[in-house]
């Protein structure tokens, strides 16, 4: 038969080398066992509102408004919809270019643009300018294009955290560029390790990598470790020794669960470090509106901001940005309110920070009963979630367990979420999927499911866990030292 | 400098780590080294991100839709502003780009009814909804709803979009064809331009990759080819037979690249055509679709404006439609379409909303395409919503058919006319001839140019066109793409208008645009 045009061996092979293991071999399976009738309770991605989750009510009216501006006329709204949602829907309008079903400025629209940049002056007490903020649908397709921007070759290297989101390693990968690992030291509660990032940095000069940026998650995912201003100062200090952009993915900086090191932003630090830092040191920070309290995953809201780019080079941002005409408005108006929420005194304030509050109150202690669930769990070591909505635990697999997987074809940790997913219907991500140590073996899960089924499931995993450990062991009481 | 003193700290952090051998993250060790580093350095080297130093391909790539006369525009559209009466016009009219609803189009009700009560869900248990909404809105969103895990519309949805969203719109499909489709063949994405660059990932691996485009196309092609590295073929479209795809230039175009090393991958068809809006006569299409079968080609068939047709003689065809009723399947041909909500009667650019659906692929291929996908976890609910209702439109008997009707009808026979009143428009001008806009939303007029403008533009570096279409712009606010954006035969000038300004303000552009023309012609006759 005659070679088809796009057989596989024909692809793309920055394509073919790509791997995404958040909806990857777990996912398809977790997906095959639901049909079959399993009930599945899906940890694997970061998607609140798909495990209940409720939306802010007041984001929904507005956006609701904005879709259906006939409704804004009809002297019945007020049954529906609290008067400052739709006063909000119209200041929302009349920043458009004709309503929701216009492309907007290629960046967003400038009003929005201007909401943000308040936002962050507000949040850092430095200003910002709404010029060199982009929305963009979701802070993936951000971080893609700015990696695009950067990688001219495989001789281009990133620094990425390991373990990390693994959009880093697949954009990467499909930019034809190469990942240059740091690892971060899990007993130190995964904190920063500047020798080893050092020596990352040499062994990919001396491979002829030139490192053109580093990318950093605060907090972390899918550690969820949250960084003090001091590790921030160094990691600034560092790019400015070595010449590189800093990424600062900063997406989970409304979810921190402890109160020894709350969000700071890398801008805010950097600006506080004053000259030449302040002024050379490259930096594009992201957000989003798909996690915090929002959780509004489905919109594709997201921005990035960038410090200290030339002109020329943000216009070459903007021109390809402009190929994909505009982000979408509804998710550009979602991002608005985030940064702009209501106020003291607005009809629907106090409704915005009860639901608001409910939502990270109860994320901190589900934080706590995951930990401390796992950590009850045999040969499980599970390091606190300071922040984000991951808990990344340690399952110190036993030998017999990892020849096993081997005899399986498995990687050990997925053979182990494989038996997890289908003894209990816990659907997690392999920590191979984000990178770990050599023969260190974790899993990703999320803080997500409802507080009250939370027991129910911590007491399903520590079943199975324990059950397979005295399966696969060949002594009991292994030493946790 | 710098790269000294790193070192000098690099030694320091090596050594103190190594002394102490503390398993605790070294931050603290490198404080003063770090510090006593910092100071010792001036900023020797350039910045990492700099115009020398970013992807070659971005630079490349362009994209004259949002190019440097919508900058002009924007600029002029401030004085008007700060300065007004600086102008001879008092509004700037965007006709560079398909935006209908920023030109006062309205979107169709009962889609913004169903969307409206998708994204906020909570209100449907409330009696007074239906006092604000129509009974089959409401129908229509419960059902959606319950299509969405947990009716969590705000929450990521499968990555090739939400299965009975899919469903439906297979179902929708089939209906236009009298084909059947499948929902695993659809990947929902936040509009069209997504889908193509996808597409476009897949199958350049280097610039000896060819994709053959035709001439002129939308700028999305050029500029997407550019951006993954690859090379443009491109595939003349013929203007004296109103924009003629003749399959001997496409195979001409196709050897002439092959000769030169140039693997050809796949062939880009705009139907109908954009900025030409000519509708493929079926004819036409077998024979594209005979010739990608034979030549090995992905047929890539951007198909958006399928709801865009003015002409009474000519009708929309699917090209897989096309692909079937010739009795080829799965086995013969690789073929993708694309549909967007952007365009149509709905004109919902803003949205994102569109997707392609992906037949003729092996398994693994497709494994590929839905990982690529799965990076971006999914596209924008609504927006797959929407695609949703595109491609599933209320039914007689349905409370809002009427309605839609109506409106569907309404703005459908009002860009026929705006078609043809710009189009006999640009025909009376002297020097200029104007194809039939048959689908799409655009006129591209040739300008045959006098030598003396041509040789105006070239004392101030410009391209003819972009030098008519600038001089436009200044004297009467009108913005037009010149046809360099999009390609055209070499000697020839065209620019890009569309036909979208309201109905009401046709008379007046036409008579700013003639009032103009007439001038330039003036100053520069031979």
């Amino acid at each position: 038969m005659t070679p088809k045009p796009l057989d596989y061996e024909s692809l793309n092979e920055n394509v073919k080398k790509v791997a995404y293991a958040v909806r990857g071999e777990l996912y398809f399976r977790a997906s095959e066992l639901q049909k079959e009738g399993k009930k599945i309770i899906f940890t694997d991605v970061g998607n609140p509102h798909a495990l209940g989750q409720k939306p802010l009510s007041f984001p929904r009216q507005v956006v609701a408004l904005c879709q259906a501006p006939f409704l804004l006329d009809d002297p019945n709204v007020g049954l529906l919809f609290p008067a400052d949602a739709i006063a909000r829907a119209r200041h929302y309008l009349s920043m458009t270019s004709g309503g929701l079903g216009a492309y907007s400025d290629s960046r967003g629209i400038p009003g929005v643009r201007k909401e943000v940049a308040d936002f962050i002056e507000r949040r850092d007490g430095y200003p910002s300018d709404p010029e060199l903020i982009f929305l963009t649908d979701g802070a993936s397709k951000g971080v893609m294009q700015m990696l695009n921007t950067i990688i001219r070759d495989e001789k281009d290297g990133i620094l990425v955290p390991v373990p990390q989101y693994p959009l880093y390693s697949a954009a990467i990968s499909l930019c034809g560029g190469s990942l240059v690992p740091y690892y971060l030291e899990e007993e130190a509660n995964w904190g920063l390790d500047f020798y080893n990032i050092h020596q990352s940095v040499a062994a990919a000069h001396s491979k002829g990598i030139t490192v053109r940026a580093m990318v950093i998650i605060n907090p972390g995912n899918p550690t969820g470790q949250c960084l003090s201003e001091a590790n921030i100062r160094e990691l600034l200090k560092f790019c400015f020794q070595e010449n590189l952009v800093l990424l600062a993915d900063e997406v989970y900086q409304q979810n921190i669960y402890q109160d020894e090191r709350p969000f700071v932003s890398a801008r805010k630090i950097l600006f506080d470090m004053g000259p030449p830092i302040s002024k050379e040191v490259q930096l594009v920070s992201f957000h989003t509106v798909s996690k915090g309290y929002w959780g509004e995953c489905g919109q594709r809201g997201g921005y990035f901001e960038m410090t200290n780019l030339p002109s020329q080079t943000v216009d070459e941002i903007y021109k390809v940005a402009s190929v994909s005409l505009s982000p979408n408005v509804p998710g550009q108006i979602f991002l608005g309110l985030m940064v702009n929420p209501p106020k003291a005194g607005d009809i629907s304030y106090l409704k915005l920070v009860q639901e608001s509050k409910a939502v990270l109150e109860s994320l901190r202690r589900r934080a706590h009963i995951m930990t401390d669930g796992f950590n009850s769990c045999r040969n499980v070591v599970c390091n606190f979630t300071e922040g984000a909505m991951y808990s990344f635990p340690q399952i110190r697999l036993p030998l017999k367990a990892i020849e096993a997987a081997r005899k399986a074809g498995k990687a050990p940790d997925v053979f182990y979420c494989l038996k997890l997913l289908e003894a209990t219907g816990i659907a997690t991500v392999p920590g191979s999927g984000f990178g770990q140590k050599e023969g260190v073996f974790h899993l990703r899960t999320t803080i997500l499911p409802a507080e009250e089924d939370m027991p129910a499931i911590m007491t399903s995993f520590r079943k199975f866990n324990d059950e397979f450990m005295e399966q696969y062991e060949d002594y009991r009481g292994y030493s946790r030292m | 400098m710098r790269r000294f003193a790193t070192e000098r700290a690099k030694k320091l952090i090596v050594g103190s780590f190594l002394s102490s051998r503390s398993p605790s993250p070294s931050s603290h060790l490198l404080s003063s080294s770090a510090a006593a580093a910092a100071s010792a350095m001036g900023s020797t080297q350039s910045p990492p991100v700099t115009l020398d130093s970013i992807n070659p391909k971005v630079i490349k790539c362009e994209y004259a839709v949002r190019g440097e006369i919508v900058s002009h525009a924007q600029r002029l559209q401030q004085e008007l502003q700060t300065k007004p009466g600086a102008h001879p016009f008092d509004e700037i009219l965007y006709c560079n780009i398909g935006n209908p609803q920023s030109l006062a189009q309205q979107p169709i009700t009962f889609f913004r009814e169903v969307l409206a009560l998708c994204d906020h869900p909570s209100i449907l248990d409330k009696s007074e909804t239906h006092a604000l909404f129509s009974a089959d809105a409401i129908a229509r969103a419960w059902q959606i709803l319950d299509l969405i895990p947990g009716r969590a519309t705000g929450a990521y949805s499968h990555s090739q979009g939400i299965k009975g969203l899919r469903d439906a719109i297979a179902a929708g499909i089939a209906a236009r064809d009298g084909f059947p489709a499948n929902a695993d063949d659809i990947f929902l994405t936040d509009g069209a331009s997504p889908a193509v660059h996808m597409m476009m990932q897949l199958l350049i691996r280097s610039e000896k990759d060819g994709i053959l485009c035709p001439i002129p196309q939308y700028p999305l092609y050029s500029a997407s080819i550019a951006l993954h590295g690859g090379s443009l073929v491109p595939y003349y479209l013929d203007e004296a037979t109103g924009w003629g795809l003749e399959i001997s230039e496409v195979k001409k175009q196709l050897e002439d690249a092959r000769s030169k090393g140039i693997a050809v991958r796949a062939i880009v068809v705009i139907n109908p055509g954009n900025p030409t809006g000519q509708v493929l006569a079926e004819e036409n299409q077998r024979e594209i679709v005979e010739f990608c079968k034979k030549e090995g080609l992905v047929l890539l068939a951007d198909e958006v404006y399928q709801e865009n047709i003015y002409v009474e003689n000519k009708k929309f065809n699917s090209f897989k439609k096309i692909a079937r009723s010739m009795g080829y399947g799965e086995q013969d041909i690789s073929l993708v379409s694309f549909q967007s909500v952007s365009k149509g009667y709905y004109g919902e650019c803003g949205k994102r909303g569109g997707y392609m659906e992906v037949t003729g692929f092996s398994a693994d291929v497709r494994e590929q395409i839905y990982k690529v996908a799965s990076v971006n976890l999914c596209s924008n609910i609504s927006g797959q919503i929407l695609a949703s209702l595109v491609m599933n439109t209320p039914k007689v008997g349905d409370e809002s058919y009427e309605s839609f009707i109506a409106e569907k009808n309404g703005i459908l026979s009002s860009l026929a006319r705006r078609a043809k009143a710009l189009e006999d428009a640009f025909n009376s001008l002297e020097g200029v001839t104007c194809n039939k806009a048959e689908g799409a939303m655009y006129l591209f007029p040739r300008l045959h140019l006098p030598q003396k403008a041509i040789e105006a533009a070239k004392v101030v570096n410009a391209a003819p066109d972009a030098f008519y279409a600038r001089r436009l712009l200044d004297a009467t606010g009108i913005v037009v793409v010149p046809g360099s954006g999009f390609g055209q035969v070499p000697g020839t000038w065209h620019f890009r208008c569309t036909i979208l300004p309201q109905e009401d303000k046709i008379p007046a552009i036409i008579s700013r645009l003639k009032a103009f023309h007439e001038s330039f012609m003036e100053e520069f006759h031979d």
